[in-house]
């Protein structure tokens, strides 16, 4: 089946597949309420999606991506309050919890995102630009491996906590209780739904965009780089930059994640972005395969699903299962759910292919 | 271009005042098999290091390029170094076990490609790829991932992945540790191809396949040359033998340049 799923008829046939189900089938069998919880999911599967290509594919344990998806979340948030602001008592107001914290004065730094194209541009530069430089600072010193992991995890630790100080940004409470979505009324069920079909949309785009990149010249080339990095350094390649495309290709597909979190969701705080969901976010990869394209998507779903299920009759116990099961993957399956069928294969004594070719 | 295709002069490698490199002149040429060889620790693969970029050295490296002349390869980094046609292999092949036996040379033939080139999808295989894997005898084998193939097909495509990324000095560091005699024999032979148009130098310990390839030897001994020349010089050269044997004989017979201490080697 793989096999086939790797010819380009497969490939349309997949993508096929998941559409029908994301734009037909859920919406056709699900309550909006559990729609709305699945559109939440999807964002984390994105967010799955680029650490399955840097992680799984080059090898860079991104323990922070909490940082990236609190970027695309608290700019689009910080439009959508200006624009309720904005509604409710003209253009240039405050939003209502500078307010009720006392600020008469818009600070500078907020006006510009008053403009829906600034914001969004800014989604998609400014997270990105931030993990291309992270990433060069980093990869050209060589730091990797575990070294690399506690800095990202410090990194998510550090910018939470710089949230939670910022009066301005909403502090330990975040920004929340936003009405419009670029002009669109969040409490009316028909943009409910409109907004999660963007978030399937914006899945299928980040899947096929991660798969062109598997399988292109560039994908090989990672895995190189993951394999063999010093070996890659003496065929001429500055390995560093390999890495960077992968990285921050996975930070872009965080802050996308980010940004449709928050009208989706209605909240964006401190709490989503700091080391725990971004562990979540890593146990959702591991779990599903990391090396593999859908596994980090199943994953990610899986993870979420758990999540809401238990978290709320067991709060406590669902840390430590997190914990629990993040030990068991990565000590007993560590290439996830997706190497069991290859496992399987492997049992029958078929023939192996190259992990890429295959 | 000249026929000097790389001269190093007075190469010192210090690792915290221990001189494993000391004041090392060398100069390969192309259209030679260059054998570097000496005891354990005479800093043979140190001076691999310096050469690629990897170990920081004083003394000059100088490249015969076609582009640009000669240029000076000390301070640049490894990649750059690797651009100005330097390749070499490692003591333990390595290879990207992961990919197939063509991904891994379509890999080896790309550090020029343009960003837009690796963006895509590989139509076919680039002429280059081809010919080199029928060169190493591994066109059977395209499809195989890496990590799977024999222990010396492994060290084959470790040199045709240098063949094929346009390297014209090759420096290679015990390309037949473990092969069998028929993979020697074919090993040599390759290197003799290879070095038509291009200076290859080979970093070993076995005296047979010295004897029966090497158009020149260097014996380094203690970080410095000992002495340099045609296998038969260097045979009779009385430090050399003392330093392999502990005494000077000039009509040893074949074995005699065993290195006590490589013996396993
Ligand atoms: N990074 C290092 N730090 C300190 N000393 C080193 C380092 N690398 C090598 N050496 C020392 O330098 C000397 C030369 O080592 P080198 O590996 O170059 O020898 P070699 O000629 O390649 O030996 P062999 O035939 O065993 O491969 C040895 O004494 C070794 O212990
Ligand atoms: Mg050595």
């Amino acid at each position: 089946m793989s096999k086939f799923l790797s010819t380009r008829a497969g490939t349309w046939t997949g993508f096929g597949a998941a559409a029908l189900v994301l734009f037909g089938a859920a919406p056709l069998l699900l309550s909006g309420f559990r729609l709305g919880l699945l559109a939440q999911f999807l964002c984390y599967a994105i967010v799955a999606v680029g650490i399955g290509l840097a992680w799984g594919r080059g090898g860079m344990l991104t323990l922070g991506q909490g940082v990236f998806f609190g970027m695309g979340a608290y700019l689009m948030a910080m439009h959508m309050k200006l624009a309720d602001a904005e509604f409710r008592n003209g253009p240039g107001s405050v939003p209502d919890f500078m307010e009720l914290a006392g600020l008469r004065e818009l600070p500078g730094y907020w006006v510009p995102f008053a403009s829906p194209v600034f914001t969004i541009a800014a989604i998609l530069v400014l997270p990105t630009a931030f993990a291309v430089l992270l990433g060069l600072a980093v990869f050209k010193r060589r730091v990797k491996g575990a070294y690399f992991a506690i800095l990202s995890q410090a990194l998510a630790g550090a910018f939470a906590i710089l949230l939670i100080g910022q009066q301005s940004m909403g502090g330990f409470n975040g920004l929340s209780r936003f009405r419009y979505f670029f002009g669109y009324n969040l409490d009316d069920p028909v943009n409910q739904q409109m907004l999660y079909f963007i978030a399937a949309g914006v899945l299928l785009v980040v899947v096929a965009v991660a798969l062109q990149l598997r399988r292109s010249r560039y994908g090989e080339l990672l895995v190189a780089v993951r394999d063999a990095e010093e070996r890659v350094r003496f065929l001429g390649y500055d390995a560093a930059n390999v890495k960077v495309v992968a990285y921050a290709t996975a930070a872009l597909f965080a802050a996308v994640a980010g940004a449709i979190f928050v009208p989706i969701v209605g909240i964006i705080s401190p709490a989503n972005i700091g080391i725990v969901p971004s562990i979540m976010f890593l146990l959702g990869v591991a779990i599903g395969g990391r090396a593999s394209l859908i596994g980090p998507v199943i994953g990610a779903l899986a993870v979420a699903y758990a999540q809401t299920a238990l978290s709320e009759q067991f709060p406590s116990a669902w840390t430590y299962a997190q914990g629990l099961l993040f030990i068991v993957v990565i000590a007993l399956l560590p290439g996830g759910i997706a190497s069991i069928a290859a496992a399987t294969k492997r049992f029958r004594r078929e023939p192996v292919t190259a992990e890429a070719a295959a | 271009m000249s026929q000097a295709a790389l001269t190093c002069a007075n190469i010192e490698v210090d690792f915290d005042g221990f001189k494993a490199v000391n004041g090392v002149d060398l100069t390969l040429d192309r259209g030679e098999v260059h054998f570097l060889i000496g005891p354990n620790g005479a800093g043979k693969t140190t001076l691999v290091d310096a050469i690629t970029g990897l170990a920081r050295y004083t003394g000059s490296v100088v490249k015969d390029t076609a582009e640009k002349g000669a240029v000076e390869l000390r301070g640049k980094k490894v990649h750059h170094i690797a651009r100005h046609g330097i390749g070499r292999t490692f003591q333990t092949a390595t290879v990207f076990e992961n990919l197939t036996v063509a991904q891994n040379l379509d890999i080896a033939a790309g550090s020029g490609r343009s960003p837009w080139a690796l963006l895509r999808r590989r139509k076919h295989l680039p002429d280059t790829v081809v010919n080199v894997m029928e060169q190493i005898g591994l066109t059977g084998q395209a499809a195989t991932p890496a990590g799977i193939l024999a222990h010396g097909q492994k060290q084959w495509l470790e040199i045709g992945m240098l063949l094929v990324g346009d390297a014209d000095v090759l420096l290679l560091d015990e390309p037949i540790a473990g092969m069998g005699h028929d993979e020697r024999e074919t090993t040599g032979r390759l290197l003799h191809d290879i070095a038509t148009d291009r200076a290859v130098a080979v970093v070993e310990h076995d005296m047979d396949f010295m004897r029966a390839f090497a158009s020149r030897v260097t014996v380094l001994h203690a970080g410095a040359v000992l002495a340099t020349g045609s296998v038969d010089e260097v045979s009779n050269h009385p430090r050399v033998q003392e330093v392999y044997l502990g005494t000077a004989h000039p009509t040893a017979p074949s074995n005699d340049m065993e290195p006590a201490d490589a013996a396993t080697a």
